[in-house]
């Protein structure tokens, strides 16, 4: 049975919309103009307990309207949505501490303070008692490890040891599903992949269901089999990761190095010619024809070396986003 | 059984709140240090009201001098805040996570004006000490009863501001500029509270109207209480009218409060998070 279902969501803004200068501002202070804004349109989907799922969009398509839709934090306009087996804004307490959101950009830990004063804060808030607060303080200090951090100033300690102590203030309680919304924002290349093996530790040690956005495809393609896709409030996939590459891209990049330079013409038949460069020749080759390709230009050409390259993912869904749609594949 | 395990769990959940925000606020004590000494208002008017004494008032120089005393007292451990952090919260962002815990965010701020009360306690003391320095024959003490039912006045008049306020701070869901129409209360509370003048003071009619009001309660009543000296007829109070009508605004201003903060939360953007 799924832990989260969101069936035909909707979710839209009042906005009061105003035209620059003195003209605009007058008629805005006496006859304001108002507009709905549609941030989420008609969302629909399932997410079965222990799923790592990406949640993926370009900026203002609706990903972080979603999560706060799916944790509680603002009211549907329409839909049908349950989380854990209860209606999010409701907020019961049996929700609330079977969730949990992380914003990468904000903290809930108190800046002054240690992190461990914010833990117990938290502790006491869930009714964690001081010996089983104690004893997962430290399981989870073990996996994200932090130690002497967490006796000093939060202001005092970096980016990347405030954001694993911020998800150390959001797991405590031990929420059965996990809303984390660009938890690696601004973090170095190695506090990332650190965050991200401590997620999929996560994951796999407590069957914690997780529904992850990031602008950084690294932690989607570590940590996400399945991903829902968003633009302008609609969801338009929702699949395997690696299907998607499939379809969205069907081709391998080959680059070969030539004993000398061969016109294009000789290399069109082995697939289609992206890029020649003296004796460098780049080719796109459909992904079920590459071994026989590779077999025939070996055989046919003074191959030096040649190097088969899959499309990056970054690419390829940064280009959807820009088309807003993913075309159907051919039946 | 399972209800003492509640209020016990509440009780511990509140101390913990507590101590956190104690060491949270002690971080900042030069700054309510100053917030103390920024709260002299009553002393000014003291010196006023001294300077040009009002006839037929009821109130010798040394009973003036402890009711301003007390009201600054009473002023010291009744300030609330809570729009103005409200509104930083909503603003910033703070709010969300704080909505997604089983705990009213109210609480947060409940405990966090508790603790900033006992950082200012050592400052008050210092300066209710220079006070009966420089006046000594203000020096009296109320008896141990008087000074509990004063306590508790106080007590009960931090409740009443704290809601009142926390009214208006509900108001950031719908104009995130709480703080301005925090301003609305400021006039009532400064000259009806008490704190300008004792309610004897005040013309009849005046003082019937504002007795009708919650604001006399937030200063005037706790500070005759704790001043020690005999509650005048002419202020309109009695120690059990006095504590009626207290429990009568907390008895208003709760379920509004309730009423308000469920209206918000279901308007609730979350635009800072």
């Amino acid at each position: 049975m799924a832990i989260v279902t969101a069936q035909g969501l909707r979710k839209s803004f009042r906005v009061a919309a105003k035209d620059p200068g003195l003209a605009g501002t007058l008629r805005h202070l006496l006859r304001r103009r108002w507009q709905d804004v549609e941030a989420v349109r008609q969302v629909s989907f399932q997410i079965e307990p222990g799923e790592v799922v990406g949640f993926l969009g370009g900026n203002g398509a609706g990903k972080t309207t979603t999560l706060k839709l799916l944790s509680g934090l603002i009211h549907p306009t329409g839909g049908v949505l349950e989380v854990a087996g209860c209606q999010p804004w409701r907020r019961q307490r049996r929700f609330l501490e079977a969730i949990t959101l992380v914003m990468g950009q904000k903290q809930q830990l108190i800046w002054d303070l240690p992190p461990l004063d914010s833990l117990r804060v938290n502790a006491a808030v869930y009714g964690i008692d001081d010996s089983e607060a104690r004893r997962r303080i430290a399981e989870l200090a073990d996996m994200l490890e932090l130690g002497e951090e967490l006796t000093r100033p939060v202001r005092k300690l970096s980016l990347g040891q405030r954001m694993k102590a911020e998800l150390m203030a959001a797991l405590l309680h031990r929420p059965r599903v996990l809303f984390l919304d660009e938890p690696t924002l601004g973090l170095d290349v190695n506090a990332q992949a650190r965050v991200r093996r401590f997620l999929a530790d996560y994951n796999q040690r407590t069957g914690a269901t997780v529904l992850l956005t990031s602008h950084y495809m690294a932690d989607i393609t570590a940590l996400c089999p399945r991903v829902l896709l968003i633009h302008q409030g609609a969801l338009f996939y929702d699949g395997g990761l690696d299907t998607l590459r499939e379809r969205l891209a069907p081709w391998r990049q080959v680059r070969l190095e030539l004993a000398e330079p061969v016109p294009a013409e000789r290399l069109a038949p082995y697939g289609e010619v992206e890029r020649l460069d003296g004796a460098a020749a780049w080719l796109l080759i459909g992904r079920d024809r590459v071994p026989a390709c590779l077999n025939r230009l070996l055989a046919d050409l003074p191959v030096l070396d040649l190097e088969v390259n899959e499309p990056p993912i970054e690419e390829l869904i940064g280009r959807l986003f820009q088309q807003g749609f993913l075309e159907e594949p051919p039946a | 059984m399972t209800w003492t395990m509640h209020v016990l769990g509440r009780a511990r959940r509140h101390a913990v709140l507590w101590s956190v925000q104690f060491a949270y606020m002690a971080e900042y004590r030069a700054e309510i240090a100053l917030w103390a000494l920024s709260g002299v208002v009553p002393f000014i008017m003291l010196a006023i009201w001294q300077s040009a004494p009002l006839p037929g008032l009821g109130l010798d120089g040394p009973m003036l001098g402890r009711y301003f005393l007390s009201a600054f007292v009473v002023r010291q451990f009744t300030v609330v805040w809570v729009v103005w952090q409200f509104e930083e919260d909503t603003i910033q962002g703070r709010l969300s996570p704080y909505l997604l815990q089983p705990l009213h965010p109210l609480w947060r701020y409940v405990a966090a004006h508790q603790a900033e009360q006992a950082t200012r306690l050592p400052f008050v003391m210092l300066i209710i000490a220079t006070f009966f320095l420089l006046q000594p024959a203000a020096l009296a003490f109320p008896s141990p009863p008087r000074l509990l039912l004063g306590v508790l006045a106080v007590g009960l008049a931090f409740a009443i501001n704290f809601l009142l306020q926390s009214l208006i701070a509900c108001l950031c869901f719908w104009s995130e500029r709480a703080t301005a129409l925090e301003r609305l209360l400021m006039i009532p509370t400064l000259f009806l509270s008490g704190l300008v003048a004792p309610l004897q003071a005040f013309p009849p009619g005046l003082a019937r109207l504002a007795l009708k009001t919650p604001f006399p309660y937030l200063i005037a009543f706790p500070a005759q209480l704790l001043s020690g000296d005999p509650l005048p007829v002419e202020g309109g109070f009695t120690v059990v009218g006095g504590f009626l009508a207290m429990a009568l605004w907390i008895a208003v201003l709760l379920p509004l409060l309730s009423l308000l903060w469920r209206a918000g939360v279901r308007r609730y953007g979350a635009m800072g998070a």
